[in-house]
């Protein structure tokens, strides 16, 4: 028998208005939680993407669709570049590493890419069986594109014109064979569909009729050579300054930098973000308001009950410190619920994400900030149980007792 | 045992206790009489250190009250003295147990199961002690509040207007449970009262309206 005996009594014998609080406060909680898992994760997925990718380079064109084209593989490209810039640029002196990516073509909604190895080395994603490509037309797997396909070693399939489902014609000449499937990574690889650049310009070199497709290099000219995007690390600070107006001035070609790109992405993003917290705020403002409601309208039913417990010998301190209890409990509880609430509709929002091929996001990870949201909850539980506990706390026993 | 010297209160300056003085042993039983608004209930308020008077010393178990700090009286409330309320006032959210439980916790007293079956024994309510107060019957509910007064073993048991609800049967039980509970704990008894019924069952008197 202690404060918390008589506290959790009251709470039981008004079980509605207990609910109505704890299910308020939680709903407010839970949506915090549910945003800061989701926009956590997501950052965090987009920057291990960009990781050591210090400049993207593709046709004149916006930079953010440049971005989201050659490092997220989520839009279309701007155009192509020429192969002779490209070489150009990957030589100089400024630049430490050069990726180029050669894309086009989709396979059911995976993204065709051609590329060479440092590419699948960038992101340090390991053969899970079989071997990397070696040869044009040979196809290397992400793990997604793997188990959505049922697509293993040895498979066949002609890739399709374009990005998505249904868009574009099929390639019919010249079919991918499958070598290998990348273990997952958790990046980007594992939704593309990976082969060598040499590939892409077979297929898509449609005037020439291509019998033998390993020596295509020197079956096109120099002029008729493409590809889509390069992928640039610096070998020195200052590149920074200088490389991007260099290619935008000298060259046909557009720099994009994802550092750049993807914080002001986030900058729009973070405007919806914050009208969705506003309003979870909003509902948790709510909730304090209906506990501060809900023990001020207790207190007139339990004057009595308070001055009794005065003539027992409780000091008003003792009432004071019971009704902030209350309100620490209703809060604790909603809390609690919240939490478990946020992280089930990020790990739901997952399932169905993962679905439509999106982004991954799970609902078992923990946000440090997290645990200002529960502080968040429990202080506006005290908050709301201040006055109706300086009005214990003022319990005028006499009084009370001789109107009743 | 009590003793009130010069004693009186006011509200909104019109006096409504006058007591020059008075003063009773341990173990006595007294009634306190007078009619409605002759100040009854404000001098048991006093005795029980619920109200401080405006005037004059209440002196309870050889303890001036008005000496007590604010919380220290409290504490000596708990302890000492053992109030029946008119309307009981038993909290409703808790069960008859935990309502005798809640007065050894709130003295500041050993919390002891055995002493609330044993109290709730002695007033032929065993059997109610998970029962909550609104499944009680007036009666039930009349003992538990008496048994709530007499857990901590009081040396002064204060009732306001015990009888004035019930007819003549129960009139009289309810006083010999109280003047029984009292002699048990050898604790001053004084009830406050108008009901005629009962004058001739207690042997001291004091009269607020004979003396006003």
């Amino acid at each position: 028998m202690n404060i918390a005996t008589v506290g959790f009594s009251y709470m039981r014998a008004r079980p509605l208005a207990t609910l109505l609080n704890v299910l308020l406060l939680a709903l407010g909680v839970g949506t915090i939680v549910l945003l800061l898992l989701t926009t956590h994760q997501l950052e965090e997925r987009m920057q291990r993407d960009a990781r050591g990718i210090d400049l993207a380079v593709g046709a004149k064109g916006s930079p953010m669709q440049i971005i989201l084209s050659a490092i997220y593989h989520i839009d279309v490209p701007t155009g192509n570049i020429s192969w002779k810039e490209a070489q150009e640029i990957s030589r100089h002196r400024m630049v430490k590493k050069a990726i180029p990516l050669a894309l086009g073509d989709s396979y059911r909604g995976y993204r065709i890419v051609g590329t060479t190895p440092d590419y699948v080395a960038h992101y340090g994603a390991k053969i899970a069986a079989g071997r990397m490509w070696q040869a044009p037309m040979e196809a290397v797997l992400g793990a997604e594109v793997a188990a959505r396909t049922g697509f293993g070693v040895g498979a066949e399939f002609h890739g399709v014109h374009g990005l998505g489902d249904s868009g574009g014609h099929a390639h019919e000449d010249h079919p991918y064979r499958v070598v290998g499937v990348l273990e997952r990574s958790g990046s980007v690889l594992d939704r593309l569909v990976l082969t060598s650049y040499q590939s892409v310009w077979v297929v898509h070199a449609e005037h020439h009729d291509i019998k033998d497709v390993t020596n295509i290099e020197q079956q096109l000219g120099d002029d008729e050579k493409e590809f889509t995007a390069l992928l640039l690390q610096y070998s020195s600070p200052l590149a920074v300054a200088i490389l991007p107006r260099y290619i935008n001035n000298n060259t046909g070609m557009q720099a994009a930098s994802p550092a750049y790109e993807t914080a002001r992405l986030f900058s729009l993003i973070g405007v919806g973000v914050d009208v969705l917290r506003a309003f979870a705020l909003v509902l948790i403002l709510s909730a304090g308001l209906s506990v501060f409601i809900a023990l001020y309208n207790a207190l007139n039913e339990r004057r009595y009950d308070l001055a009794v417990m005065r003539t027992l010998g409780a000091s008003p301190r003792r009432l004071l410190l019971l009704l902030l209890f209350e309100g620490l409990l209703l809060a604790a509880a909603g809390a609690a619920l919240g939490l478990v609430l946020g992280h089930a509709m990020a790990e739901v929002l997952g399932h169905v994400l993962k679905a439509a091929q999106q982004i991954e996001i799970t609902g078992f990870a923990w946000v440090m900030e997290e645990l200002w949201v529960v502080a968040l909850a429990l202080a506006t539980g005290i908050l709301a149980a201040l006055l109706p506990a300086w009005r214990a706390y003022r319990t005028d026993i006499a009084g009370t007792l001789a109107r009743g | 045992m009590f003793e009130l010297q010069g004693v009186s209160h006011a509200y909104d300056e019109a006096e409504v206790l006058h007591v020059d003085a008075w003063q009773a042993a341990q173990g006595e039983h007294w009634l306190l009489l007078g009619p409605s608004g002759s100040g009854k209930t404000t001098l048991l308020h006093a005795l029980a250190g619920i109200l401080r008077p405006a005037a004059g010393t209440v002196t309870v178990a050889g303890q001036d009250l008005g000496a007590l700090g604010a919380q220290l009286l409290d504490r000596f409330r708990g302890q000492h003295i053992g109030i029946v309320l008119q309307r009981l006032h038993l909290i409703p959210s808790l069960d008859v147990a935990h309502n005798l439980m809640l007065a050894q916790y709130l003295a500041g007293l050993p919390q002891d199961r055995q002493r609330v079956d044993e109290v709730l024994a002695g007033l032929d309510l065993a059997d109610k002690g998970s029962a909550k107060p609104h499944e009680l019957s007036f009666g039930q509910a009349q003992r538990v509040a008496i048994a709530r007064a007499v857990v901590n073993r009081p040396q002064l048991l204060l009732a306001d207007e015990p009888t004035s609800n019930l007819d003549d049967a129960r009139c009289l039980q309810a006083l010999e449970l109280l003047q029984a509970q009292a002699t048990a704990c050898n604790a001053t008894l004084l009830i406050a009262t108008h009901d005629q019924r009962i004058k001739s069952r207690v042997a001291q008197h004091y009269d607020l309206g004979a003396r006003a």
